[in-house]
């Protein structure tokens, strides 16, 4: 699949800044007055932001708000009620903190689980595809999750509790990674099953619809760059997880931990281009790629 | 409404035939020809008579080689559409309820004033039917000629979709397929016509001719072929000569 930067911007700092809100939703003494300000200003750019950005890939964005009526059948539309719901649920809970200092744990609680809820309908958007086999998978969600909890902890200063999510978000990825690889052959989807031909013999595309380039070849059939992903995905696990974890069993200062954290978005940002990069769409194999 | 209808009344498709199908493209022009000029937005190119030309077409042929073991290759010119799938999946996935399959007659259709260009539908399909229109920032796709079948304004042999209009082979048919007694039901059930990916689970109206039995290489093999097997499988001579001095080299 295209690695859109806007998608990969998206589904990064979104989740993100929801896996912060979701943390400061739970706390039970969460920060109030400038600090909190300080907590929930940064969630609300991540969460707010992220899905701002999303909307730049869209064809017509002008009628983006028509996105919330499908929610009956479709991810898309339920992450879009999903995201509204949190970020009026801890508008409110954040408001009433920082500037009445008065905390709400029901209303913290419940905005909490609706972050979580909507890293959910992001992670099934991509999840229910039945044509993208390495996504196509219950571990999607479960990653997703992770990543959210674990930089949300981190960016909310609990070291421990970050770290341990972080460690656990780097063993699913590298099992999302392995099983992932195998997925494509394993949903049974080929070039003989795509033509139908292949009672007859090896099928082999022998010559394209057309010279050019299309829309489905630049948006589904991305192999650019494939050929490093073994590298990348050691990249991305150093700088999501190692280093973090280096940063902060050091000493504990302050730009430590900022480094850590940007070493973590880093490394979630190489995860998520390859999220994208390396998943194979079965259009692909109409022609004769992969 | 993006939820799929539980039954339709008719299965309104395609049977096209992967014997007879010459190669010609003339369904892909014809198809950009009229879908162009009529419902919806015009089907657009991008840098048309440039370096890198590109554009939106709803229906494209690929050309397949197929090798069996003991026969010679075959050529399989291979037209690909929107297959108007029963469980269609670029419909459920729709946010806006652009995308949606008629009850009266099973067309999967694209409302363009509702479509936002999220591009979501075009991942869900496994055939590549569905292509995000450049200029237009709308999903475009199949129609099945929705403007010609049932236009009155058309003499009624035009009362077909366009590329099944031009076909000059014959190799592409158009009718009800959820009638057992149609012309494209009985010719699938004499031809063996197939679904394209059964295991995604999308259940397509539009079926697949398979190509009809070749020539093998066992079998029918003339009473000279004896005498034309090859003689000398080692050169000797010159020839020998030549061999084992290209082989020192």
């Amino acid at each position: 699949m295209h690695p859109a930067p806007s998608i990969i911007a998206f589904t990064t700092f979104s989740g993100l800044g929801l896996g912060l809100l979701f943390w400061l939703g739970v706390d039970p003494e969460a920060p109030t007055g400038w600090i909190g300000f300080a907590f929930f200003l940064i969630g609300y750019l991540l969460a707010g932001g992220g899905l701002m950005v999303s909307t730049l890939h869209l064809g017509r964005p002008e009628r983006a708000l028509k996105a919330f009526t499908q929610w009956r059948s479709s991810w898309l539309s339920r992450e879009a009620w999903t995201a509204c719901a949190a970020l009026i649920v801890m508008g409110l809970y954040a408001a009433l903190l920082v500037f009445f200092g008065v905390q709400v744990h029901v209303l913290g609680w419940l905005g909490a689980l609706l972050c979580l809820a909507t890293v959910f309908t992001t992670s099934m958007i991509y999840t229910q595809l039945k044509t993208v086999p390495r996504w196509h998978h219950w571990s999607t969600p479960v990653l997703f999750q992770l990543y959210a909890l674990g930089g949300g902890a981190l960016l909310s200063g609990r070291v421990i509790t970050g770290l341990v999510l972080i460690g656990l978000a780097a063993l699913a990825q590298a099992g999302w990674w392995l099983g992932g690889d195998q997925r494509l052959a394993a949903s049974g989807t080929t070039i003989e099953s795509a033509t139908g031909l292949g009672h007859i013999g090896r099928v082999r595309a022998f010559e394209p619809p057309h010279t050019g380039s299309n829309y489905l070849l630049r948006e589904m059939v991305f192999v650019v760059a494939r050929k490093h992903a073994q590298k990348l995905r050691l990249i991305a696990l150093g700088l999501m997880a190692v280093l973090p974890a280096l940063l902060l069993l050091l000493p504990f200062g302050h730009w430590l931990a900022a480094v850590a954290v940007l070493a973590h978005v880093a490394g979630v940002l190489v995860s998520r281009w390859l999220f994208f990069a390396e998943a194979e769409h079965v259009v692909g194999l109409y022609y004769g790629k992969r | 409404m993006t939820c799929l209808p539980e039954q339709t009344t008719r299965s309104l498709g395609l049977v096209i035939d992967l014997d007879t199908c010459v190669g010609c493209h003339a369904c892909v022009i014809s198809c950009k020809g009229w879908n162009t000029e009529n419902y919806g937005a015009p089907l657009s190119d991008q840098d048309p008579y440039g370096a890198d030309p590109s554009g939106t077409f709803l229906n494209r042929v690929h050309s397949y080689e197929v090798q069996p073991d003991n026969a010679p290759a075959q050529l399989v010119h291979f037209p690909k559409s929107c297959l108007h799938c029963q469980d269609a999946p670029c419909v459920t996935v729709c946010p806006t309820g652009a995308s949606y399959k008629r009850t009266e007659d099973g067309i999967v259709l694209v409302n363009e004033s509702d479509c936002i260009g999220c591009g979501l539908c075009a991942w869900a399909c496994p055939y590549g039917a569905r292509e995000l229109d450049l200029a237009e920032g709308v999903m475009k796709k199949c129609t099945l000629c929705v403007d010609r079948i049932y236009n009155e304004n058309l003499p009624e042999e035009d009362r077909t979709p366009a590329c099944v209009r031009t076909c000059p082979a014959g190799a592409r048919h158009f009718g009800d397929l959820s009638d057992p007694d149609s012309d494209v039901s009985r010719l699938v059930a004499e031809r063996g016509g197939m679904d394209l990916m059964p295991e995604q689970g999308t259940r397509p109206v539009n079926k697949y001719l398979p190509p009809r039995p070749r020539d093998s290489w066992q079998g029918e093999v003339d009473v000279l072929a004896p005498f034309l097997e090859p003689v000398a499988e080692e050169p000797r001579g010159l020839l020998a000569w030549i061999d084992k001095t290209l082989e020192k080299l």
